[in-house]
């Protein structure tokens, strides 16, 4: 087995798959269907593709991959949105390096670059609000992707602005938050995910009680996971034992990064500056309600739509794609029509594609690395 | 964008602005570190911490030998050198321009 041996402790690897094997084989008496694990997060699923876990899992036990990555979700609606405004002759457009390749309909950022667009990627908002400061005749806008990870750092930018007087530095404000998405996952009626690894980061600033729901409203287990391989699998056993053993709680096998309050100082930045808006449209997955942040109204004058007054607006995702039944565990990728035909990383239609942590582009990348397993 | 990268706190810039000088695998940039402050301690308490960073915010305290498999496990997945050197490119007040050793 050639990728146990970059397992930090391969011994440790090997117990935990054959306690796995064991737990299932438990599972399997009692039912025929497999039992399916989400992994909410896309920084799990690019794990789970790279040291292929999942090829020494036991028939029937099946990762889903989830929708928490954040680029693999965004609308192509809103990057031409984002265009719209990166085309401005006056706009300097900041944006992570992840979301520039995205395509929207009228094509992705940095083919909008390409035709002059001044778009530039960022490691951080403090780097497009220091932009600001810089370009003091230049609009510079920060394109604010992300959960509730990164959500902190674009609430303290703007207040940083806000405090500072920098009237040329804007947000286009597309966080997200993932408790509203997975309660409508969870209320469809053929959805057919078991239990969930629960994400890392996110939960390192939201706390473990928001899941509360999952296990008292919808009888599933969640055990929120760190990022090692070892983690993975270890978050996967602690998941079976609960489904084996006819349980639903949430667990957190993160502790030494995830407090169970989350964290206090960034959950007030999210909530002094931040509103929830009624809806926000997911790639692959439609509107949702109450899933997506906007500027509460005292700091509408750093909302880039409202001072370059642009609409959002909804374009139907690709025909080809089915991005959406991926994202909810119905198909896996290479199910897809698309997958490795018309949608590939270096050509993505489907936004899956795009991000090494989508589940398109993880399994496009490592399927070679799994089949020689 | 998603994943910290684990960063060793050397020093605070700005007591006020909660800005310390963090080093990231040899490269050392302005980090905001009032998400990880603690409270009614001056900042100086979290020089030599070990935190995860977010996109420029120190988002939690870890353990050194966490940190330090963490960084081991961002280099092998490849998820390392393209954020260190997104980080290097923009970062207009980095503390210095050249990765130095502490």
């Amino acid at each position: 087995m050639r990728f146990v041996d970059e397992f930090r402790d391969p011994a440790l690897a090997d117990r935990l798959f054959s306690e796995i094997a064991r737990v299932a084989e438990r599972i399997g008496r009692t039912r025929a269907r497999p039992v399916t694990v989400m992994e909410v997060c896309g920084g799990h699923t690019h794990t789970i593709f790279r040291y292929a876990l999942d090829a020494r899992l036991p028939g029937n036990v099946e990762f889903a991959h989830g929708p928490g990555c954040p680029v693999c979700v965004l609308p192509m609606g809103r990057i031409d949105d984002a265009i719209a405004i990166a085309r401005r002759p006056e706009v300097i457009f900041t944006t992570f390096g992840d979301a520039m390749r995205v395509p929207g309909a009228k094509g992705t950022l940095l083919q909008a670059r390409a035709a002059g667009a001044d778009v530039r990627m960022v490691y951080s908002p403090l780097d497009a609000l220091a932009l600001a400061r810089a370009n003091p005749d230049r609009q510079v806008v920060f394109f604010a992707l992300g959960f509730e990870t990164t959500a902190p750092s674009t609430a303290l930018t703007v207040l940083r602005a806000a405090a500072e007087g920098v009237g040329n530095f804007s947000i286009m404000c597309q966080h997200i938050t993932i408790i509203p998405t997975l309660r409508a996952l969870l209320s469809q009626d053929d959805f057919a995910v078991d239990g969930f690894i629960g994400p890392g980061h996110v939960s390192m600033v939201i706390g473990t009680r928001p899941y509360d729901f999952i296990a008292t409203d919808f009888h599933r287990p969640l055990v929120v996971a760190g990022f090692e391989p070892l983690d993975i699998l270890q978050a996967l056993l602690m998941v079976l034992r609960q489904v084996a053993a006819g349980e639903a709680r949430i667990e957190n096998q993160y502790a030494r990064v995830v407090p169970e309050g989350g964290n206090p100082a960034a959950m007030a930045a999210i909530d002094r500056v931040y509103e929830t808006r009624p809806t926000c449209e997911w790639r692959g997955l439609g509107s949702i309600a109450g899933s997506g942040l906007g500027l509460r109204p005292a700091w509408r004058a750093f909302d880039a739509e409202q001072r370059f007054a642009v609409t959002p607006h909804h374009v139907a995702d690709p025909g080809a794609c089915r991005c959406g039944d991926v994202l909810t565990g119905r198909i896996r990728p290479p199910q897809c029509p698309a997958f490795g035909a018309s949608c590939t990383p270096d050509c993505p239609s489907g936004a899956l594609m795009v991000s090494s942590e989508g589940a398109c582009a993880a399994y496009y990348q490592y399927q070679g690395l799994k089949g020689a397993a | 964008m998603c994943l910290g990268i684990p960063g060793q706190v050397m020093a605070i810039l700005d007591e006020d602005a909660t800005m310390a000088e963090v080093e990231i695998s040899g490269v050392r940039r302005a980090v905001d570190v009032l998400c990880v402050a603690e409270t009614g301690r001056p900042l100086s308490s979290l020089v030599g911490a070990w935190v995860l960073v977010h996109v420029g915010f120190a988002m939690s305290r870890i353990e050194e030998d966490e940190a330090r498999e963490t960084l081991r496990l961002l280099a092998e997945i490849g998820e390392l050198d393209g954020e260190l050197a997104i980080m290097r490119a923009s970062d207009p007040d980095r503390a210095s321009p050249e990765p130095t050793r502490a």
